[in-house]
């Protein structure tokens, strides 16, 4: 196994923190992620239709709404892991940095070394904590030792371990607790040094204080890393996110069926304090919609 | 039954003592009835089948044990199978050994790998798509044929051709394995959690590196016994053996050419013989054979908990 990771060495460069614009007001932003009248289905169920938002550079996206309104579905579009699922069909335009993600010739393979995601619940490998961390930049072709150690210690630092795991990696990473487990998450994310992470509701599953811990880590590398977050939890997204989506189910009594949609997009005050549509003033005060 | 009635927060329950005069404490044992009676009855039948099991179980081993110990030694282990009239004592079942390690060996180097690439395909790749319903249930069928139709299907396809073989045991060794593998290592690989996978998609791994790096290894210790467990049930296969490598009573190193011999044929042949010399050599090789089992089992207990030190 050692010997084939070789064969696979790509030319994959990794985007520099360094190299990318900071500190720009929000209107000269640079969009990440232009998704056009997006519409997805499993099979033939249309579980989100007439999605349309634009995602900035080194912003904190939140994504909120009711259970079943798409929030997921429309996350996981964003770095194709939809098309693990059988019978998932994406119809609409989505761009990332002015590429069509869904274009015939772009390997999802190359768009999630990119684009990384972390998930609802925290899944380590079952390998020790260092090679949880030094998995990515190992398939992505790093053998080089010292270069894989100073990876995984300055991944580590970023999502807030190493100090609670620095005399212990090469335990294994199952035995940590789970907002532990979900820090490793995050550094193995981190590790390949993506240009987006996404995150599917990561504190869900957590007690408050690993929560608090999430949400400062993602503050804190919000400068070079472009978020992009689903949560249950509206004060998690007044607390972390510069934006915010708001999503709703449409139910047709008719077929009985439910789809998802996005009701309302903007930034985060403004969002919570004016919202503009009924839906999104009923959801964020409390009243569900 | 207790009657409810109130009682002292402060004091403590203790079951059938009133904690003060004139107050009961609840009653908190399962009261008399029909659940408990059900209870009673499943453990009673639950008792009853693990005797009636290990029954047999302990029977076989202190047999083959008693009959067998006073036959093995050092030169039973390496000595030629005599004549059957020569008595128990001179002689041994060294051929039979070699034999069945050879033939067993090379059984598993064809079947465990081809079964293990099997599963792989069928649980990671085929889904649910023809080619993956076919395989399964194919390997299905596989498994109810009787071994001795397996040791006809190589006689008539390889041994007429080629001659025996303990190569032409190992093809019919083999098929047997292959199903049992495969059924196996699939269902180790669908116990990997679907989390697991997308967490290595996620950093951008291709399909094969993450059925290489995270599917195989979380799934190694379950695809190992599973198939050590096949090769000790391929070990003990006789029938098929019969057609395909005959008997001999020298050892032949060339598992890939010539008749050789296997423990369990000569179990087979020794114990039909009516001479007494024949019959312990016999108990010998089912004690020998049984003593591969297990020790094989043992390996397959060590390999597990060493490839899955991670996994908690």
């Amino acid at each position: 196994m050692e010997q084939s990771e070789q064969d696979t060495v790509t030319s994959y460069q990794v985007p520099h923190p360094e190299t990318r614009p900071q500190d720009q007001s929000p209107s000269s932003r640079t969009p990440v992620f232009d998704v056009k009248n997006v519409s997805i289905y499993y099979g033939s169920f249309r579980a989100v239709t007439n999605v349309s938002l634009t995602i900035y550079e080194n912003e904190i996206t939140a994504f909120i709404g009711p259970s079943g309104c798409g929030k997921t579905t429309v996350l996981r579009t964003l770095n194709r892991m939809n098309d693990l699922v059988v019978g998932a069909r994406v119809e609409g335009e989505v761009y990332y940095r002015g590429a069509s993600l869904y274009h015939k010739d772009v390997s999802p393979t190359a768009v999630r070394r990119r684009i990384g995601m972390v998930f609802q619940k925290p899944n380590p490998f079952p390998k020790s904590i260092y090679d949880n961390v030094a998995y990515g930049p190992r398939i992505n072709g790093i053998r080089n030792k010292a270069r894989l150690n100073e990876i995984v210690e300055r991944s580590l630092r970023q999502a807030a371990l190493w100090d609670e795991v620095k005399n212990r990696l090469g335990t294994s990473g199952l035995s940590l607790s789970g907002g532990q487990a979900q820090r490793l998450c995050i550094a193995r994310t981190l590790a390949v040094e993506p240009d987006v992470v996404l995150m599917d509701e990561p504190a869900s599953a957590l007690d408050p204080i690993a929560t608090a811990a999430i949400e400062d880590l993602m503050k804190e590398i919000r400068s070079q890393y472009t978020i992009v977050i689903v949560t249950h939890n509206m004060q998690q997204a007044t607390r972390v996110s510069d934006r915010t989506a708001f999503y709703s189910v449409l139910i047709d009594s008719e077929n009985d069926t439910r789809t998802g949609t996005l009701v309302e997009y903007d930034q985060t005050a403004s969002l919570f304090e004016n919202p503009r549509d009924e839906r999104t003033k009923a959801y964020v005060t409390g009243r569900m919609g | 039954m207790a009657v409810a009635q109130p009682r002292d927060p402060g004091q403590p329950m203790q079951p059938g003592q009133p904690a003060q005069p004139g107050q009961s404490t609840p009653d908190l044992r399962e009261p008399a009835g029909w659940r408990r009676a059900k209870d009673r009855i499943a453990t009673t039948l639950m008792w009853i089948s693990f005797v009636v099991v290990i029954i047999p179980l302990g029977f076989v081993l202190y047999t083959v044990i008693a009959k067998g110990a006073s036959a093995i030694g050092w030169s039973f282990l390496t000595s030629n199978i005599p004549p059957n009239v020569v008595p128990l004592g001179a002689g041994g079942m060294g051929p039979a050994i070699a034999g069945t390690i050879e033939i067993t060996a090379l059984a598993a180097l064809m079947a465990v790998p081809l079964g293990v690439l099997g599963a792989v395909y069928v649980n990671e790749y085929g889904g649910n798509t023809l080619l993956a319903r076919i395989v399964r249930f194919m390997a299905d069928v596989m498994t109810g044929v009787p071994s001795i139709v397996m040791g006809l299907f190589i006689f008539s396809l390889w041994v007429l051709h080629f001659g025996f073989s303990g190569l032409a045991g190992a093809f019919a060794l083999g098929c047997l394995m292959l199903p049992v593998v495969i059924r196996s290592s699939e269902e180790m690989l669908k116990l990997v959690p679907n989390a697991l996978r997308e967490g290595s998609y996620a950093v951008g791994a291709t399909k094969a590196r993450v059925v290489m790096t995270v599917v195989l290894p979380a799934a190694i210790g379950g695809i190992v016994s599973g198939a050590l467990l096949a090769i000790a049930r391929a070990a003990g296969e006789t029938a098929p053996l019969l057609f395909t490598v005959l008997t001999v009573s020298a050892v032949n190193w060339n598992v890939f050419s010539g008749a050789n011999t296997a423990l369990s044929a000569q179990i087979f042949v020794n114990a039909s013989q009516p001479y007494v010399g024949a019959q312990g050599r016999a108990w010998g090789a089912a004690l020998t054979l049984i003593a591969i089992a297990f020790i094989l089992m043992i390996a397959a207990r060590v390999v597990t908990a060493r490839f899955t030190r991670y996994s908690r």
